[in-house]
């Protein structure tokens, strides 16, 4: 079969072949089981969150309940704290769309008014997005990638005002 | 001028990684023993180099030298001396001094120690290694200087990241590059092999410390990243399936493959090109996480600065080396000669289950983690793949891999007799009963997978209990318990490594599956002198008062801990707020106990004198991270095992086995 296969007998020949044989079907195997995880993931919505600003939310008209993750920068004073004393609603914006968010639990330690965030969560009956996680990345300037492009591309000033840690 | 000396010694250090890269090589494949021969010192000069620049750097950082602009971003001049130290690699351009650095030291201590090695193979290797030395020194002089100074100099610097002030993460990097770069012995070691046209059971035995020293390293430096965010994140989570989380436990899932298909191949000569090919592809997806980590492709809460010039030219780098390795391999791996065959069941037959599991769960975390990339690059969606996708595929693999665990060490070599296995089992599986049934009278009601944890934990410690009573032969009558414990004292060092790893996965699945489902989590807001009830326990909040740190002020709660009426701990959790950079954390108080760990998260106030608190009670928690101590332990044990060491080879080769006692059967 192979010219380079090695001078052997007869029987060993067979089962270099039969080795060789199941050496593909390894490789087999991993394809389809690869080609199985990239379907699941189509096919599985709940695990996919899409990245959405407010402007998206409204325009693709979302249905309450499904799963997705919100960016945008947090309005100036409009963190308020809910009677319950625990969770805080504020308001995500991308200088067209705002939309209020609720979230319960401690905001992470780099959340600032007027600065970005990623929360996920989802929308309810009432047009209120409901954050199950407020994202905070490790890094002082705090400015999420996807909220930077999604911003840079509708045409806010802050998409402008990006600095690279290298800037200085 | 000491920075300079280090960007200097940078320059000449890529100059003698060049020489090595190409003139052992050539001397290899012309059979010319001088030029092979350079492959040694070659390489000892090039890491003495790069050792002169990373001290360089390193003194920078000592005296705080404000010329250096890499010290200006990261440093600061109040900041603890073991944060200035750790800050070296805290950031991009220090931590790939720090990579090369180890690099050229591996590819040394394999010129050092490698003397058994014949001189033309270990010329190759040491060529290959100082090939992926001079990229990387390449990529550094050119599009990272650590050394590049500032005109006028600073004044201060802008501090490293509170968060990264942590003496778990200082030690994080440094042990997660020794295992990528470990690794890359394993890719320079197979692509000689290709080259060489070559490979038997020596190889694997050759392979196999690098192999097992990267893996110890790679488990370590995971397990304290993962520590250190479950602590010092104060989510309480430890593991989110983050990109850059995944990147580094890709290669640990192909690491560990690698781990144990090495040992096919010494002991019976099989699966040699699929060992090779986990050796390329173990070190091709360290790069991969490197080239995720530091291109900024992906989001990730990790933050490195991005330069989407170093993006292109890692991705070129990445390009050449697994494009190159997988080429070389799939035009040499055919004429490498077939080895040893076997039955399915068997002990190879078992491992290569293990195999085929590892590498599906290594090929699943790298679909996961690349297909928001794919998404982007094909409609322009933005889109997170949540932990539901790695927890759906990830874990029913997880469960095979577990019951397969069972059997495997108890099946015999070439040709296993599944009933007897079987036989042996039987108290193993008891064991899961017990295990399943322990679980639900300790908590409760849980998911159907938190039973499912604790048996497949229960069936794996039965059966590494059976193997160890198989191997004493406390089944011999008479009873000879001390006769039984000799000679359990004398199974070789690198089964009792394996006894300790697989008991280590079987602590750390326990503290995974009862955290996961049996945690206590409550939101709740306190004024001095509530009292919240979280699962037995009850904490009382005591108030809060200002504290102040060497770089911090902080705003610190007091919470007085009860189980009944008896006083188990008090808990002081603390919100920091840092002056350079200008940021604030959040210290998580937690107080392990055997059982689980209490641990308490304080809010902002409301203004009217409550504070919001995060408490939780995470039962078996702390056992995660004495699983995988267990798994490092052994592979240290592993590593200490006579038969393995280094050079063993040679040593092997001239005395003859000790004795007449025979080695017990593998």
């Amino acid at each position: 079969m192979s010219t380079n296969a090695p001078h052997r007998s007869l029987g060993g020949h067979k089962a270099w072949n039969r080795k060789r044989r199941r050496f593909w079907l390894v490789i087999l195997c991993l394809t389809v089981l690869a080609l199985a995880a990239f379907l699941i993931l189509r096919a599985m919505d709940d695990a996919l969150l899409y990245f959405r600003l407010p402007s998206d939310v409204i325009e693709q008209n979302l249905t309450a309940g499904q799963a997705f993750r919100l960016g945008g920068l947090v309005e100036s004073g409009s963190l308020k704290k809910r009677d319950d004393g625990t969770s805080v609603t504020f308001m995500v914006t991308d200088g067209t769309t705002t939309l209020p968010v609720i979230y319960s639990g401690i905001l992470p330690d780099l959340f600032r008014e007027g600065q970005g965030i990623i929360a996920d969560g989802r929308l309810d009956d009432q047009g209120w997005f409901i954050a199950d996680q407020v994202l905070a990345k490790h890094d002082e300037n705090y400015m999420p990638k996807e909220v930077y492009e999604g911003l840079q591309e509708r045409g806010h000033p802050m998409g402008v005002s990006y600095s690279d840690e290298e800037g200085a | 001028m000491i920075p300079e000396i280090g960007h200097f010694s940078l320059i000449l250090a890529l100059l003698m990684a060049s020489l090595a890269a190409i003139a052992p090589l050539y001397g290899a494949s012309r059979n010319d023993q001088r030029l092979m021969s350079l492959a040694v010192p070659l390489m000892v000069g090039q890491f003495l180099f790069i050792l002169i620049a990373f001290a360089a750097l390193m003194q920078a950082y000592l005296v705080s030298d404000f010329s250096v602009l890499n010290v200006v971003a990261n440093s600061h001049s109040l900041k603890p001396l073991l944060y200035k130290i750790s800050g070296v690699w805290g950031n991009h351009e220090g931590s790939l001094v720090l990579w090369v650095l180890i690099l050229s030291l591996f590819g040394s201590l394999v010129g050092l120690f490698g003397r058994a090695l014949p001189l033309s193979f270990r010329a190759r290797v040491l060529a290959i290694q100082a090939l992926i030395t001079s990229a990387f020194l390449l990529f550094m002089l050119i599009t990272s200087n650590p050394f590049e100074r500032v005109i006028p100099a600073a004044i201060e610097g802008r501090g490293l990241n509170p968060l990264l002030q942590d003496p778990g993460l200082a030690f994080h990097p440094p042990l997660l590059y020794l295992g990528y770069v470990g690794l890359s012995v394993a890719f320079s070691f197979a692509v000689a092999a290709l080259i060489e046209g070559r490979l038997g059971p020596l190889w694997a035995r050759w392979v196999r410390p690098w192999v097992l020293l990267a893996w110890m390293a790679l488990t370590a430096g995971i397990a304290l990243g993962s520590w250190w965010a479950y602590y010092e994140l104060g989510w309480g989570g430890w593991w989110f399936w983050d990109p850059v989380e995944n990147a580094s436990f890709i290669p640990w899932l192909i690491a560990t493959a690698l781990l144990h298909s090495t040992i096919v191949m010494e002991k019976r000569d099989a699966l040699k090109r699929w060992t090779l090919l986990l050796a390329i592809l173990g070190f091709s997806m360290s790069l991969l996480g490197t080239f995720l980590v530091r291109s900024g492709v992906l989001t990730s809460v990790h933050a490195f600065a991005v330069d989407p010039e170093r993006g292109l030219f890692i991705l070129i780098l990445l390009a050449l080396a697994i494009g190159g390795s997988l080429a070389l391999y799939a035009f040499r791996a055919g004429s490498l000669e077939a080895g040893g065959l076997f039955a399915p069941l068997s002990r190879e037959g078992a491992l290569v289950a293990n195999n085929v599991l590892l590498s599906i769960s290594a090929a699943i975390v790298l679909v996961g983690t690349l297909y928001p990339l794919f998404l982007d690059a094909v409609s322009g969606a933005k889109v997170t793949v949540g932990p539901p996708f790695f927890e759906i595929s990830f874990v029913p693999l997880m469960v095979l891999l577990l019951i397969a665990l069972g059997f495997g060490p108890l099946l015999a070599w070439k040709r296993g007799d599944i009933g007897r296995a079987l036989g042996m089992l039987r108290l193993a599986g008891l064991a899961a009963f017990l295990g399943a049934g322990g679980a639900y009278l300790i908590w409760g009601p849980g998911p159907v997978m938190a039973f499912l944890g604790f048996a497949l934990a229960f069936w794996l410690l039965g059966s590494i209990l059976t193997d160890m009573g198989h191997k004493a032969k406390i089944t011999q009558r008479p009873f000879a318990p001390m006769a039984a414990l000799g000679r359990l004292r004398r199974v070789p060092r690198g089964i009792w490594g394996m006894w300790s790893a697989h008991m280590g996965m079987a602590v750390l699945v326990l503290g995974i599956t009862a955290s996961e489902s049996w945690m206590t989590e409550k939101l709740v807001l306190l004024h001095p002198g509530d009292a919240t009830e979280v699962a037995d326990y009850t904490m009382i909040f005591q108030g809060v008062e200002p504290v102040g740190g060497p770089n911090y002020t902080a705003v610190r709660g007091h919470f007085t801990v009860m189980k009944g009426s008896h006083h188990v701990a008090e808990l002081y959790p603390e919100q920091r707020a840092y002056s350079a950079p200008p940021m604030e954390t959040t210290e998580a108080a937690i107080y392990p106990l055997i059982m689980g760990d209490l641990y308490a998260v304080v809010g902002d106030p409301d203004g009217k004198g409550g504070w919001s608190a995060r408490l939780y009670w995470k039962p078996l928690i702390s056992w995660i991270w004495m699983g995988v101590g267990l798994m490092v332990i052994g592979g240290g044990l592993s590593l200490s095992d006579r038969r393995l060491r280094v050079g063993a080879p040679k040593r092997a080769a001239i005395t003859t086995r000790p004795g007449p006692q025979a080695l017990p059967a593998e």
